[in-house]
């Protein structure tokens, strides 16, 4: 399977309201016990809607290779 | 692609009828003690924030008001209000302002006359003298008048930062998301360190890849 691109990036300021998790469409955003978001880098295709709607605004969608 | 609707995605319904019963009966407002003892419970015992993420229904009130009634600026919440310092601080005052209203419960408890207000903002008193309350206890009605007022006030936060920033910008600051978030981490304080909550950025996408 190709990947995308482009990938969400979580920044470590995440309050974990799971705001990001709702809004994926393809369910690769989840909140780790509690603490932070994580993103699936397999299923995550940088669509940006978890950035848009990040009341946080911790995401931002960077190149694949530069996640991380 | 389209997520398909689930049970507690209608739960936004509960909270607004919880405003609304409020106005009726001030009785209700001990109903939102659920609101307060599920997330709680949920960050305790199965130390998560599944309360937050899903059953929320005042974030999917902000939520709907924000996308769908286009209520809201959609713009990233200032700085400071994302900062940890403002997130505890609000927690802090909160809290203090919580612990004065179970003072004055049990001043009413112990003979104070009852203050048929609702305060709102932690200063402006409104008038809620229609409700029957006369069947319960007076500090049983002081601590709903108290309540309301508690949960009135973050719903009107909720909704200004809604309409100026971002949609669920509440969440941000909210104090019942900040403590499960800190009940989370001190669950979790062995594996955060593993996975090296260390201000970095990406952590969760560089552990998913192997990075």
């Amino acid at each position: 399977m190709k990947l995308s691109p482009k990938i969400a990036s979580i920044g470590s300021e995440c309050v974990a309201c799971g705001c990001c998790m709702a809004v994926c469409p393809r369910d690769a955003v989840h909140v780790a016990s509690g603490i932070i978001a994580h993103v699936d880098v397999e299923k995550c295709v940088g669509c940006g809607k978890c950035a848009k709607t990040c009341p946080a605004a911790v995401i931002t969608i960077v190149e694949r290779g530069a996640a991380g | 692609m389209k997520k398909k609707k689930r049970w507690y995605d209608y739960l936004w319904i509960g909270e607004l009828l919880y405003l609304c019963l409020g106005l009726f009966n001030i009785l209700f407002a001990w109903l939102g003690m659920l609101f307060f003892t599920i997330p709680l419970l949920t960050a305790i015992i199965g130390g998560n924030k599944t309360y937050c993420n899903r059953y929320c229904g005042r974030g999917q009130l902000l939520g709907m008001l924000g996308e769908r009634l286009k209520l809201s600026r959609n713009t990233p919440p200032p700085r400071f209000l994302r900062s940890p310092l403002f997130r505890y601080g609000f927690l802090a005052f909160f809290m203090i302002m919580f612990c004065l209203m179970l003072y004055s419960t049990y001043k009413v408890f112990t003979g104070a006359p009852l203050q048929e207000t609702v305060t709102l903002l932690w200063v402006f008193r409104l008038p809620w003298q229609w409700p029957e309350i006369g069947m319960v206890s007076p500090w049983f009605a002081q601590y709903a008048f108290g309540f309301f007022g508690v949960m009135l006030t973050s719903t009107v936060l909720g909704f200004i930062t809604m309409v100026l920033f971002r949609p669920r910008s509440w969440c941000v600051y909210c104090p019942m998301g900040t403590m499960t978030q800190g009940i989370c981490r001190l669950r979790h304080r062995k594996e955060e360190t593993e996975l090296g909550r260390t201000g970095k950025k990406n952590r969760g996408a560089s552990e998913a890849s192997g990075q």
